[in-house]
């Protein structure tokens, strides 16, 4: 069922967070129906083959714009997996991007498993026997990378939430199974439309509630986790404003998260950056930083890339030094500072301590050096490949959501079908359907555990 | 493991006994399905059993069907097997299941005339022209350079065959516990087979072992009914087969009941307290018994919070006044046996004819199958049953018949038959067993199919009459019949499409008005109106002009059901048609799991153990994940690629 070879999948196919225009690639018989779902503008399945359309893309159910778009419509057999293709051309904005794929996900494709698109592309016979070693190379490579993202994907939280939910489905499931492989078993309480009515709307109810945070933002927790750090002083906050105020375009709080500290996140040359722990540089006022060693360690624990100020007009200090000693193994940026002020820092031992680091001087309070800046940030990102521990989430969450939603509809086939008077087994097709969908955000797939639930929840036999 | 006790003094001389297309080692519900297929296609056919008291035989409970268990018995009737014939033929008590249910879970289940079941088969046996039936102990197979050609008997004899099935059951090295008692016995005090397993350990199999267990028998004239509830049959007829006609049924008041009492703390009383004489707990028994069949103790034990469990009165036949006491499986000790008995309310007096036991045995663990059933070490040689893993009659009929099929099939020298998951329950099991194996005696469930909407017992004829007449086993004449119903089905469903009902139709707005609806704006055709859950055939005909001719009760509910769960068939239909694509896809037998760069390591030796046939089977195969399958998927593309380059 995951990994049906001939149903509709969808991805992003350019880089996260690359400014100008993202494109969502939807391959599969469904591809052209899936957009059309989404889409005001020409009758996609009218217009010829090869052909760009320029419409909207909206939510079907709030009726609300979500992006103005180009459409490619590609018929098969000319196209790159010689399916049916659709490229929905939008903005390029992370919220906007995610959110088309959430849609699309939504209503009809799946997401696109690592090297699937090239895997359809050669099975079809698009890609030339020889590159054969090559795709299975980019399929391994790819799940090796996005399973190692696949650990840290799953916000704990939601995955408690959805485990939960499959558990309470999972019996509801094994009851109806009970009275159906054990009808003369009187210890087991009759699993009716109407008790079976009343479990589905309790867990859509519980899954619409999820959709309902989804919809909140979660997608601008994706960005490249950045700790800006440095001794107090050295002009922690003034960078901070500084990126805060370059990126007009997204700027969003998200409180409450685990750790109870505020991120940020912007855009800087086109990677989304989120700022952690910007709330232990906004407590102190800019005179007098208060944050020390201490909690710049934490936050770098946690980061992705690293933006380390030292004072140009002073001399490094102990701290300085553990600062740097504590971050050589990490990406990051040492970023001198205060270069309007007379140099007093040792560039020598600096240059030493830096290692292979890039070391770009700025005058913050000036805006002297943040082009440097931004451009060293987009290099390394985009050159070097810095890598986002959370890469995929972005991607990943819009899967988790498109299934939730599919999960919803599942649900509401299966109170659709009590209204319209069909047994319990029947019914039970949707609500397994919804228990499969749950599983595979959280991964799990065990297809004994229905089985397990019976025989340890039931006693049954002769 | 130990051999045999008893005197075997010295291996007799062997002769040749002759040479036969097809042999079949064991007359249980397995083996007589298989010997009878193979009879059939034609093939010159030997069954040999332990003991010819014990050819389909039921050890355990008189009864045929069930929840998913009925459907196989369909599905063996529709393929051409015998067993819903002779449970038709045998059966003391008929009632459906889950009536109160959707059309895919409904039940047939038949309390059999135990005795009766095995006379009847084993006269079918005995009248087949091709099949020659024996009583004989196979001690070993004869194999050259892999290829099963033959065995051989305890008695010296030497047959010699194109292809051989073993279907053993319980006798294979089997050993019987009750209490402290332990011996070497197959069911019901049969023979035990135990060269047989360890020519089969020589052979490099590797077997495993399991338990399951049955109840005691009373005896009938000493249980006091009064004290239980009666559970009759139906009083509509209902047969297995496709073949028996409606006025064949046996009157409700010449059926036997059932009768139903409970456990009581008095009796867990009595299990807690003598817990430690338990071999399941006292660590006598190793092997794994099925979680859906747990003795009483177990049952005490892990729902210890149970006040009373049910126990069903089963008489064995009619000849007799024995009982089957459903629900009180244990390996007890005699003694406390009794006092379970005496303890439950009918029973204070009931007199123990038999005791319960515990049976151990032998399996091929089912990895080593392919989906024929012809196992991978030895070519030729296939295996069917508890031998492979499953528990219960049905199961092992339903493999019996498939090994027989294709151990003859290979014997003509013709193209093997798979059956898929979306195909029949008996296509479930087997591709469980082969690519799942399993831990604990197999039994089918209906969870176990992900398509049971389309497995109903109902159109089990549909499914696989013409799959049975291609096989030949069955007859043109069988075949027109039921493309006969298949024709007056599609008629009905049309000439429900053809008329329409008009809003002007007063009576029939009554009709939905009282039923809380709104009534017609439009004209609507019959067959809409019969997808209303308040509508059905019955009801249906009251506002319709009748047929031309009258309509068969099977053909009307063929007609109801294909109308009012359309939707949910052909969304069923829709995952099914998805997957076969992915059935179509072949893995080349000589793969080489090593070659492939890129699988992940535990996905390789998955796929290495289980050899799967096909991509979709493959991705079954729990530890291959799908990586794994986008990786082999293009691997063997580009090896048929290479090929046909050649």
């Amino acid at each position: 069922m995951a990994n049906s070879e001939n149903d509709t999948i969808a991805a992003i196919s350019t880089p996260v967070g690359e400014g100008g225009i993202s494109i969502i690639r939807i391959s599969g018989d469904d591809a052209i129906e899936v957009a059309q779902r989404i889409y005001k503008g020409k009758d996609l399945s009218k217009v010829a083959s090869h052909t760009i359309n320029y419409g909207h893309v909206i939510d079907p159910d709030t009726n609300q714009e979500v992006d103005e778009v180009m459409v490619s419509v590609m018929r098969a057999p000319r196209t790159y997996t010689r399916e049916d293709v659709i490229e929905i051309n939008c903005h390029g904005g992370l919220l906007a991007t995610n959110k088309i794929l959430q849609l699309v996900l939504s209503f009809g494709a799946r997401m696109a498993e690592p090297g699937e698109f090239t895997k359809r592309a050669f099975l079809n016979g698009r890609l030339d026997l020889s590159q054969s070693e090559a795709v299975m190379d980019l399929i391994r490579a790819k799940t090796d990378k996005s399973m190692k993202v696949a650990l840290n994907q799953l916000d704990g939280d939601l995955s408690r939430l959805i485990r939960h939910l499959r558990k309470d489905i999972l019996d509801v499931l094994a009851q109806v199974e009970v009275n159906i492989d054990y009808p003369e078993y009187d210890a087991v309480e009759e699993m009716t439309t109407k008790l079976l009515k009343e479990k589905a709307e309790d867990i859509q109810q519980r899954i619409q509630a999820l959709l309902n945070t989804a919809k909140q933002g979660k997608v601008l927790r994706d960005g490249l986790a950045t700790a800006i750090i440095g001794r107090p002083n050295v002009g922690k906050s003034s960078l901070l404003n500084s990126l805060l105020h370059e990126d007009k375009a997204i700027v969003t709080n998200v409180a409450g998260t685990t750790r109870d500290v505020i991120e940020e996140y912007v855009n800087v040359n086109g990677v989304p950056l989120k700022l952690i722990d910007t709330a232990g540089i906004r407590d102190t006022s800019d005179q007098v930083e208060k944050i020390g060693v201490e909690r710049s360690r934490k936050a770098l624990e946690a980061a992705d890339l690293i933006l380390l100020l030292i004072d140009s007009s002073a001399a490094l200090t102990d701290e300085d030094r553990q600062l740097l000693e504590a971050t050589k193994d990490k990406q990051r940026i040492i970023i001198l500072n205060k270069t309007d002020l007379p140099l007093a820092v040792d560039l020598d031992e600096l240059k030493s301590l830096a290692g292979k680091s890039t070391v770009i001087e700025t005058s913050i309070v000036n805006h002297e050096g943040m082009d440097q800046l931004g451009k060293q940030i987009s290099h390394m990102f985009f050159n070097e490949g810095i890598e986002s521990s959370q890469n995929n989430v972005m991607v990943t969450n819009a899967r988790h959501i498109g299934l939730l939603h599919q999960a919803n509809d599942a649900l509401s086939d299966v109170l659709k079908g009590i209204n319209d008077g069909m047994p319990v087994d029947l019914v039970q097709i949707d609500m397994t359907r919804c228990w499969e969908l749950l599983g595979e955000i959280t991964g799990d797939s065990y297809q004994d555990e229905l089985l397990d639930q019976l025989f340890s929840q039931f006693c049954l036999g002769k | 493991m130990k051999s045999s006790e008893a005197l075997q003094t010295s291996d007799a001389v062997q002769y040749d006994a002759g040479s036969y297309d097809v042999i079949v080692v064991g007359a249980g519900h397995a083996g007589s399905e298989a010997a009878l297929a193979a009879a059939r296609m034609g093939n010159k056919t030997l069954l040999v059993t332990i003991s010819l008291e014990m050819v389909a035989f039921m050890p355990c409970n008189p009864s045929v069907g069930g929840p998913a268990k009925g459907i196989v018995v369909r599905e063996i009737d529709a393929l051409g097997g015998e067993m819903g014939h002779n449970i038709d033929k045998t059966y003391i008590q008929m009632r459906m299941l889950n009536t109160g249910k959707g059309p895919a879970v409904r039940a047939l289940r038949a309390q059999a005339d135990k005795h009766a079941y095995h006379r009847a088969m084993k006269q079918t046996i005995e009248e087949e022209p091709n099949l020659t039936l024996r009583q004989a102990t196979v001690d070993q197979l004869i194999v050259e350079d892999g290829v099963c050609k033959g065995v051989v008997t305890n008695t010296g004899a030497r047959y010699h065959a194109k292809t051989v099935v073993l279907t053993v059951g319980t006798a294979a090295r089997g050993k019987i516990i009750i209490g402290e008692l332990q011996y070497e016995s197959g069911p019901n005090n049969s023979k035990s087979a135990v060269k047989l397993s360890e020519n089969l350990e020589e052979l490099g199999f590797d077997l495993e072992r399991f338990k399951t267990g049955t109840p005691p028998r009373v005896n009938g004239n000493t249980i006091n009914y009064e004290e239980t509830e009666e559970q009759p049959g139906d009083e509509e007829p209902h047969h297995f087969s496709f073949d028996t006609p409606d006025s064949a049924y046996i009157p409700i008041s010449e059926q036997l009941s059932c009768w139903l009492t409970y456990t009581n703390e008095g009796t867990h009383d009595i299990i807690r307290e003598n817990l430690k004489r338990a071999p399941m707990f006292s660590g006598v028994i190793k092997g794994v018994g099925p979680r859906y069949c747990p003795s009483i103790e177990d049952k005490i034990v892990r729902f210890a919070d149970k006040p009373r469990h049910q126990v069903f009165l089963e008489p064995e036949g009619r000849d007799t006044d024995e009982y089957y006491l459903d629900g009180i499986s244990t390996s007890m000790p005699e003694e406390i046996q009794q006092k379970i008995v005496h303890s439950i309310k009918g029973l204070e007096k009931a007199e123990l004819m038999r005791p319960g036991y515990a049976i151990e045995y032998d399996v091929v663990a089912p990895y080593q199958l392919h989906p024929t059933l012809e196992t991978k070490i030895i070519k030729n040689l296939y295996t069917a049953g508890q031998t492979n893993g499953s528990s219960g009659y049905e199961e092992a009929a339903g493999q019996g018949l498939i090994a027989g099929i294709n151990a003859g099939l290979r014997a003509l020298g013709k193209e093997p038959f798979v059956l898929k998951r979306s195909d029949a329950y008996i296509g479930v099991m087997i591709d469980d067993l082969v690519t799942k194996g399993t831990k604990e005696p197999y039994r089918l469930l209906t969870s176990r199919a992900e398509y049971r909407l389309i497995l109903r017992h109902d159109n089990a004829d549909f499914r696989l009459m013409e799959m049975g007449h291609k096989i030949g086993l069955v007859s043109d004449e069988r075949l027109a019949k039921m493309e006969d119903k298949k024709a007056q089905v599609a008629a009905e469903i049309q000439r429900l499409n053809d008329i329409k009902l008009k809003p002007s139709d007063e009576k029939v707005n009554d009709f939905i008005e009282a039923h809380g609806d709104n009534r017609l704006k439009d004209g609507i055709a019959a067959a809409d109106l019969l997808k209303r859950p308040y509508f059905d055939y019955q009801t249906l005909a009251e506002f319709i002009p009748a047929p031309e001719h009258e309509i068969d009760r099977h053909v009307i509910e063929q007609v109801e059901i294909q109308l009012k769960y359309a939707g949910y068939i052909k969304k069923e239909e829709v995952k099914v048609e998805r997957m076969k694509r992915m059935e179509a896809k072949r893995i080349p037998d000589d793969i080489d799991y090593d070659d492939i760069d890129g699988l992940a390591t535990e996905g390789r030796q998955k796929l290495e153990k289980i050899r799967p046939e096909t991509l979709a089977q493959a991705s079954r195969i729990s530890g291959v994940n799908p990586a794994d399958i986008a990786i082999l998927s293009v691997y063997v593309r580009q090896g048929k690629f290479s090929k046909s380059d050649k």
